[in-house]
């Protein structure tokens, strides 16, 4: 009985101890390879079936192709948005470092990811619908989420106090991920009432089972990017934020 | 005398001895929004169709301008830290000063609407809806204003900073607002804006004074 | 599907549209990596630095 109790103990310990940066930091370096190997895979394989295997469009010809990165960078911009609030959350509840610093790491790739949904539906906008920009509520939801990430990077440099920062930000986040729901309703509320735009760029060609498997990995692959940059970003910043501990002097990489 | 009247007094009189910053705040409200028929030109009828959007927009500017008022000053000379300290709850003090701000930054524009209103040639209909959506709006303005102006008590650059962070959250508010007046304008059902704009109204009283509460705590300690 | 490597760039005369697209991705998930190697050699660096002034402090300066 109190053997079951020991085990099942020390196994949530172990997992805990990674929570302190001293140990992360080599654990997130063995990760990091792994996750770039999955990355360029899932990449090789979603290119292959998005260019080689999906078929025509009856109706927008090879144009359609762009969705193959449209819809995976909307979707892992708001899936990242998420998880950046999830661990900066964390970060303020449980009162630890590794958290808020996950939550920075995290939060420039979610910028890029936002942007390029923007820019990507430009792309795919201009010869589908004669324009760069239409105010649909997909999209304008993109840019609101664009701010709102700039907001949260912003509001992290300009505070000096590292942990006040960290608070902070944590704050601003949950307070956006609350609201990210309310805006999205409320920008396709503002989208049917003045009907301008009849035109949409959530109305996608009809989806061939290829087309779905080519979105699916190229999200997959992003996915793994995300984790891979991630990891690599936090190892930086838990350098730059416990340059003055003893197990960083020991390291390896900067004795030599 | 409770603590949440005690607050609302305070800070209003602090307000009354200094007039000309609660006044350029309006001031700023009337102008901008003369300038966009300067800027787009007189046609009465794309006036009307642009003013709820201006009347809005300049709203949420001139709201923003005020916010920098709510906590900056006694953060610098040292009450901020006082109040926390103090036996009453810092979230009825926080709500107490939201609530002196909206009266001060918020019901003033709701009672100049109109008249800015009349200017962009609104039928009577539609000053009614403008006047109801900005009574029901201003307050959620001046309760998520606080979230920006707690989270950057004392950073360089602050003001605008708080700018950005908080014009996201306003958007909702806005769309909701502008399209009650618009609704009325064209002649459709506004009842739907105002219960979001209620339901709106009723998640912020409920959740933000604790939130902003939250957020002074963390700048402070 | 393609019957010549031409027609695979020509994208069905949307070319310019799909390859700025996947480019802009390429670019950006290229440089991102690249930009937080910096980051991360710079701060190795500086705590080399460190290490090495702490050192010669520690040996009295001789």
């Amino acid at each position: 009985m109190s053997n079951v109790n020991n085990l099942s103990s020390s196994h949530v310990m172990s997992w805990f101890k990674f929570s302190s940066p001293s140990a992360f930091y080599p654990l997130a370096g063995k990760m990091i390879p792994w996750f770039w190997a999955l990355t360029i895979i899932f990449g090789a394989a979603g290119l292959w079936v998005s260019f080689f295997v999906a078929p025509v469009d009856a109706v927008q010809g090879q144009g359609y192709r762009i969705i193959f990165v449209h819809v995976p960078v909307s979707w892992m911009s708001m899936f990242i948005y998420v998880v950046m609030a999830t661990w900066a959350g964390l970060g303020l509840i449980l009162n630890t470092r590794l958290s808020a610093m996950m939550a920075q790491a995290l939060a420039p790739i979610g910028a890029w990811m936002a942007f390029l949904s923007l820019w990507t539906g430009a792309f795919w906008g201009k010869p589908m619908w004669g324009a760069w920009w239409v105010w649909d509520a997909r999209l304008t939801s993109e840019l609101i989420l664009l701010f709102l990430y700039l907001g949260f990077i912003a509001l992290q440099a300009s505070i000096d106090n590292v942990r006040r920062a960290d608070k902070a930000g944590a704050i601003l986040a949950l307070v956006g991920v609350v609201n990210v729901p309310i805006i999205y309703f409320s920008v396709k509320w503002w989208n049917t009432l003045h009907q301008g735009a009849s035109v949409s760029l959530t109305k996608a060609p009809a989806m061939a089972q290829t087309m779905l498997w080519g979105m699916l990995l190229m999200a997959l692959c992003l996915w793994m990017y995300s984790i891979a940059v991630g990891l690599m970003r936090v190892r930086a910043i838990i350098l730059e934020r416990e340059a003055h501990t003893d197990w960083v002097r020991q390291l390896n990489e900067v004795k030599h | 005398m409770n603590a949440f009247t005690a607050i609302v007094h305070r800070d209003l009189l602090l307000v009354m001895r200094r007039k000309s910053e609660v006044l350029t705040a309006l001031f700023f409200f009337v102008i901008v929004t003369s300038l966009f028929p300067l800027g787009i030109g007189a046609d009465t009828a794309l006036l009307r169709k642009i003013a709820p959007g201006v009347i809005w927009v300049a709203a949420l500017l001139s709201t923003l301008l005020g916010l920098q008022r709510m906590f900056a000053a006694d953060y610098a000379d040292g009450t901020l830290e006082q109040l926390v300290l103090s036996p009453n709850s810092f979230t009825v003090l926080v709500f107490g000063k939201i609530v002196a701000h909206w009266l001060v930054c918020g019901l003033p524009l709701v009672l100049l609407a109109p008249v800015i209103g009349i200017q962009f040639d609104l039928d009577v209909q539609s000053l009614k809806a403008l006047m109801a959506a900005l009574l029901l709006g201003t307050p959620v303005l001046s309760l998520l204003g606080s979230v920006g102006a707690a989270l950057t008590l004392g950073v360089r650059g602050g003001s605008v900073l708080m700018s950005l962070l908080i014009l996201p959250l306003y958007i909702p508010v806005l769309i909701f607002g502008a399209g009650a007046v618009y609704a009325s304008n064209v002649g459709l059902d506004i009842t739907g804006h105002f219960s979001l704009l209620g339901a709106l109204l009723i998640l912020a009283l409920a959740f933000v004074p604790w939130v902003s509460a939250s957020a002074v705590k963390i700048a402070i300690e | 599907m393609w019957n010549s490597s031409a027609e695979f760039f020509a994208m069905g005369g949307y070319a310019l549209y799909v390859w700025c697209s996947f480019g802009a991705c390429a670019v950006v998930f290229l440089l991102e990596p690249l930009t937080v190697r910096v980051r991360h050699q710079a701060i190795i660096r500086r705590l080399q630095r460190e290490v090495l002034a702490e050192q010669f402090d520690q040996q009295g300066g001789k």
